[in-house]
């Protein structure tokens, strides 16, 4: 069990690094960095001392090395674009980000797993193929079409929530949140929602495939055979194998949260990071780029870490060891 | 006739789909009016002298104040809407199928070899497929196009605009056909057929692509159809978040971001006609995907 | 008591309903174990399944009555069935890996079950769990309670279900091949226990097989099925002794004796009428059959695993497949190697083949040593020299390629035809030697059962003009009446040939049949070699004692006379 988790966190740090060379990869080669920090006044002499400070006439390796111990001491570097330090840029809109990508999560395990588990219990029923053909529309409609549809039916027409913006956001510590106001969350609603929608039909499909499979599985037949009471066959067994899986896709599905996010954040005008990174690709923002790479690649490798840990405790097969 | 049926299974069950037979003639409908757009289209939308600002805004044949030579009425510039959605579709399908093909041909190659070979070279293209995984399609697709205008002179940018979607579309989803064909490669690495060839003395290239890849085709063919949808999806939504096409040239997701400065007004159709072809487009090849996912995993039906 | 009688069961498909069994009366008493015999898709377990009440949908019962003591279970609703399942009626799995729950503990799955059909306090329940453990034969089981399923072996694993299955005192159990997937030494154990379980606690079994033996050995009464019909019911030795329907006749003459060497199983022969047409082939073959038959003698040879990691630092321990094995095997003779699963039969074949690397010794064919694994060259001549028959013949054929393309691909592979009409030909050729018909080459293998598909499966092995073939477990997945053929097919081909063969099979009775001189292996290591009339009469190593002593087989008075 120590090696499994010990690996994974060697596989993790692995793709930390990868990323963090990617990242630095745009940061060195992607446009020079001198001229992007100096105006055209500067002369040449000058580039140079600039060039030589900086540490850019290095070896590679070594440059790459600073680098990654800039980053893990927090030192993101300055924003080509706004001159200010770009942990600080980044720092101010996690909060928004992650908050919305958290509500949306919570909407798509909250109605996937149980539309799920319903649909793989029930395959032949009425309400199955109409759930079924609901999510195949649902995978098919683009996130933006989605969130465009959201505003012009309870934005525009309606006038019940509102269509862009964080509303009502309360101050705690450095966290500014939208989670302790009626309208943080009446603006929360509709952007979570966009963004839950995709995931929930790839959750709903996921669980409802497993619990297929695991439906006819043996110990499921054998617990049917001797007669265990069908609520907790259908929940205590079929469910809990069910989630082993699905848990682990789950993880890798932050990911798709966090990508989906930036057009969210685009359609709804959030703050968030994604908004950021997107004007950083508008105005070749490279640091920006980098770094937003850099912290989306930590999010993903701790929330599959944290997978790994809860697989652990899940699956009894990882956690003790074989035959006796 | 029964017994024809009995033997393709897969027809069988297909004629007894409505389901798919409609996605079915949507897509055919779609793709045939894209490939065939210079010629049945009204307009060129590319071609500001054919049309003329006059006509612009008007609305869909059945509303009040149109011109029934518009079907489907037209935009502020005075296009046809039809027209535009037909060529829309058209650069769609373009950029979608070379991204998927591109795609296609790296992952499964990655992904057969990683099964054959298995050990380091395996490893090396799972850590790799991990870090592509980390950073999602969206946002390698939106890297890549920041790269590109980062080290591209300004002047050819426009001119590589569609290879860039191209190359940040197909980057984006080889992952998928590597990791099917991985997995369905070491599948099938342990049936005896394969190792019957491995101990004759058959070349590696031979023994995957001769044995093994005919045998995982299935599968492969389901990505190529989810992943055609998701490609479709990414160009509209990279063109909407507008990275990808420029609005001379217009991509079905662009003329979807043009629609969506009419939102408040009351030309609903430049934004809700095109959002809704492209809706079907999708919808129709997700049920298509469907289709063959239960074809060829017969225990989920 | 459990009552059948005149029972169908369809399943309805797009092409009209299909009977899956038919007529179909059967009675069991209590404490009585009524084996439930036939070949595949003979509908035994349907059988069981309709009276558990569990057909796999769309199955439904469509005629008949099924009555366990006074109730009729036909007539139940959905929860009373449910309720009848466990209390009265529980049944056991093949295979005991799949059928337990892996994520909850043994204890939480038995006491969920009694409390199920009991009304008792969860001590309670815990105390009846650890007593039925005990009972089952597993030590100290007030701690291994708290076990999971992987921490048991397969033995003690299939215990456990047996305890899961008797928790709730049903009366009947329907056993469907509850020990196909053990070895013999635990199979004879959970057999004595199923018996002792019948005796002692009067529950009744149906004893669903296809294993002759095992019924011969624990069954009271049998009933033998074939394609959804019952051929012949009756005591079991009356049954197997003296059938009287021709089917179980021709199946008793199908089921390789352990005690005897036959000379050839009296199966009907595939039509004698394309010799004349397999004339090419064998002409062919025996045209390349110019050096003397080819001898393979293995030194010293093992072969070693990494064993899974578990640790960063400590280096994983190794896994030894195949231990310092020494084995001459005669140019022109057939070698048997029997063992059990585990015991390094395939792996031998592999390092033969050239698939695994041995970590130290010597493989001679006739004069040439082999290279080991990937050191051996792609074009090395052993390549062609040394063919192999694979155990399934469902993988072993390349599904999407023509019987045609399969069984030209050696012939165009070593250059042996140059002219692709002329390799069709000889492949069609040496379908009929074989016993097909000629025109399988525009055939796909989906279209051929697994005898046919073996029997392709040896053309192709002998389009490559072999002098050293390798059976590993040739009809361990085939019916008995056609692994006679499939046996009786490889004697003469051996015969025809010359050729020298390794035959790998789990099954001590097929080697008996087959082999000139057998090896036993256990571990990866030999643990006797000798001439198989020898080994099999007067077994030297205590293993091989028990081995032989535990097969069940038929009391040899039953036999019936040749």
């Amino acid at each position: 069990m120590v090696y499994f988790i010990l690996k994974r966190m060697v596989q993790s740090v692995f793709v930390m690094l990868a990323v963090a060379f990617l990242a630095f990869s745009l940061f060195r080669f992607v446009g020079d960095p001198i001229t992007q920090m100096t105006g055209v006044e500067t002369s040449v002499a000058d580039q140079e001392r600039l060039r030589e400070e900086l540490g850019l006439n290095d070896p590679f390796v070594s440059q790459f090395m600073r680098f990654t111990g800039d980053m893990l001491k927090g030192d993101f570097g300055f924003s080509y674009r706004t001159r200010q330090p770009v942990a600080d840029m980044i720092a101010d809109r996690i909060p928004a980000t992650l908050e919305l990508g958290v509500v949306a999560l919570i909407i798509s395990l909250v109605v996937g797993v149980p539309a799920g588990v319903y649909t793989a219990l029930k395959p032949r029923g009425v309400l199955t193929q109409t759930i079924l053909m609901t999510t195949l529309v649902g995978v098919s409609i683009p996130t933006f079409v989605i969130g465009i549809m959201l505003i012009f039916i309870f934005g525009v027409q309606l006038g019940w929530l509102p269509t862009f913006g964080r509303g009502g956001t309360v101050q705690i510590g450095s966290w500014e949140s939208s989670l302790f106001t009626i309208d943080g969350w009446r603006a929360l609603l509709l952007p979570a929602i966009t963004l839950g929608v995709y995931q929930l039909t790839l959750t709903m499909r996921l669980v409802r495939a497993e619990m297929m499979e695991v439906m006819r599985s043996d110990y499921i037949r054998f617990a049917m055979a001797r007669g265990v009471p069908m609520g907790r066959l259908h929940y205590k067994h079929a469910l809990a194998n069910t989630m082993v899986p699905v848990i682990t896709i789950i993880g890798l599905q932050f990911g798709g949260v966090i990508a989906f996010s930036i057009v969210t954040e685009s359609v709804f005008q959030w703050p968030g990071m994604g908004l950021l990174f997107l004007e950083s690709i508008r105005f070749v923002d490279i640091p920006v780029m980098g770094v937003y790479l850099v912290v989306i690649a930590f999010f993903f490798v701790l929330v599959n870490l944290v997978v790994d840990l809860l697989y652990v405790a899940i699956d009894p097969r990882l956690r003790i060891s074989d035959v006796s | 006739m029964i017994a024809l049926l009995k033997k393709y299974e897969g027809l069988w069950l297909f004629v007894h789909s409505p389901a798919a037979i409609v996605a079915a003639m949507v897509a055919v409908l779609i793709f045939l009016g894209a490939v065939f757009a210079p010629w049945v289209a009204l307009v060129n939308p590319y071609d500001l002298s054919s049309f003329s600002l006059f006509d612009g805004l008007l609305p869909p044949a059945w509303q009040d104040g149109s011109n029934p030579k518009y079907l489907l009425g037209t935009d502020d510039q005075g296009r046809d809407m039809i027209s535009s959605i037909l060529y829309g579709a058209r650069l769609s399908l373009v950029i979608g199928l070379s991204a998927l093909t591109i795609a296609a041909i790296l992952g499964v190659g990655l992904g057969l070899a990683a099964g054959y070979y298995g050990g380091r070279f395996d490893a090396v293209v799972m850590r790799i497929a991990d870090v592509q995984l980390a950073l999602p399609a969206i946002l390698t697709a939106l890297l890549i196009d920041g790269i590109a205008r980062g080290i591209l002179p300004a002047a050819i940018q426009q001119d590589l605009r569609v290879a860039v979607l191209t190359l940040a579309i197909a980057l984006s989803l080889w992952v998928n056909f590597a990791r099917t064909a991985r997995a369905s490669t070491f599948v099938q690495m342990n049936k005896e057929y394969v190792q019957a060839a491995i101990m004759m003395g058959q070349r590696p290239t031979r023994v995957m692509f001769v044995h093994i890849l005919p045998n995982i085709l299935g599968p492969l063919l389901v990505i190529l159809t989810v992943d055609l949808a998701s490609a479709i999806l990414l160009e509209a939504t990279l063109s909407f978040l507008g990275i990808g096409l420029p609005a001379d040239s217009p991509s079905l997701g662009t003329l979807i971001r043009i629609g969506m400065q009419f939102l408040l007004s009351g030309e609903w159709w430049i934004l809700w006609i095109p959002t809704l072809f492209l809706v079907a487009l999708v919808v129709s090849i997700n049920i298509l995907g469907d289709f063959l996912r239960d074809i060829f995993n017969p225990r989920l039906r | 008591m459990l009552t059948i009688k005149d029972l169908a069961v369809k399943f309805p498909s797009r092409f009209g309903d299909f009977t899956a069994i038919e007529d179909v009366d059967m009675e069991i008493k209590p404490g009585e174990i009524h084996g439930l015999v036939g070949e595949s898709g003979a509908g035994k377990s349907t059988v069981g399944a309709a009276v558990i009440g569990l057909l796999q949908s769309p199955g439904y019962v469509a005629k008949g009555s099924l009555r366990l003591g006074e109730t009729d279970l036909r007539t139940l609703t959905p929860e009373q069935a449910h309720k009848v399942r466990g209390d009265r009626i529980s049944m056991i799995f093949q295979d005991p890996q799949t059928s337990l729950n892996p994520l909850m503990t043994i204890e939480d799955q038995l006491i969920e079950t009694i409390q199920a059909h009991s009304d008792v306090t969860e001590a309670a329940a815990r105390q009846r769990a650890v007593d039925l453990l005990e009972e089952i034969g597993i030590k100290d089981a007030a701690t291994r309670i708290k076990a999971y399923p992987h921490q048991f072996s397969g033995g003690m694993r299939q215990r456990v279900v047996i305890a899961l299955a008797i928790s709730t005192d049903p009366e009947l159990i329907i056993a469907d091949e509850p020990t196909t997937a053990l070895d013999v030494a635990v199979q004879s154990q959970v057999l004595s226990l199923i018996q002792r379980l019948a005796k002692e606690r009067q529950i009744s079994f149906m004893l669903i097989t296809h294993d002759i033996g095992v019924i011969a050995q624990v069954a009271d009464r049998v009933t033998v099925m074939r394609k959804g019909r019952v051929m012949e019911t009756g005591d079991t030795a009356q049954v197997l002794g003296a059938p009287e329907h021709p089917y179980t006749q021709a199946l008793m003459d199908a089921v390789p004796p352990l005690d005897r060497k036959l000379e050839r199983f009296r199966v009907p022969e595939a039509n004698d009428a394309s010799s004349s047409l397999g004339e090419l082939a064998e002409n062919w073959l025996l045209e390349g059959q110019q050096q003397a038959p080819t001898g393979l003698s293995l030194r010293n040879l093992s072969v070693q695993f990494s064993g899974p990691r578990t640790s960063l630092f400590r280096k994983p321990a190794p896994y030894v497949a195949l231990d310092d094995v020494t084995l001459d095997i005669k140019p022109g003779s057939i070698m048997g190697l029997v063992g059990e699963s585990g015991s390094g039969k395939s792996t031998l074949a592999k390092a033969i083949t050239g698939l695994v690397t041995p970590s130290s010794g010597t493989m001679m064919l006739g004069d040439t040593a082999l290279p080991f694994g990937k050191s051996r060259s792609r074009l090395h001549p052993s390549r062609q020299l040394v063919q192999m028959v694979f155990q399934d013949p469902y993988s072993s054929l390349n599904s999407r390629h023509r019987i045609g393309d399969i069984l030209a691909e050696p012939l165009w592979f070593y250059g042996f035809v140059k002219d692709a009409d002329e390799r069709e030909k000889l492949a069609a050729s040496m379908l009929s030697l074989v016993g097909m018909q000629p025109d399988a080459i525009t055939k796909y293998p989906h279209q051929f059962s697994g005898g046919q598909r073996q029997r392709i499966a040896v053309a192709r092995a002998l389009l490559a003009r072999p002098r050293f073939l390798i059976c590993d477990e040739p009809t361990s997945a085939l019916d008995v009446s056609i692994q006679a053929e499939i046996l009786n097919l490889l004697k003469d081909l051996q015969n025809k040939f010359g050729l020298t063969i390794l035959f790998i099979s789990h099954n001590l009775a097929v080697v008996r049949q087959m082999a000139d001189d057998t090896a036993v292996l256990r571990n990866g290591k030999i643990e006797e070699v000798g001439e198989t009339h020898s080994v099999y009469t007067a077994p030297q190593a205590a293993y091989t004692k028990s081995l032989l002593s535990l097969t069940p087989v038929m009391p040899t008075s039953w036999a019936v006379e040749t």
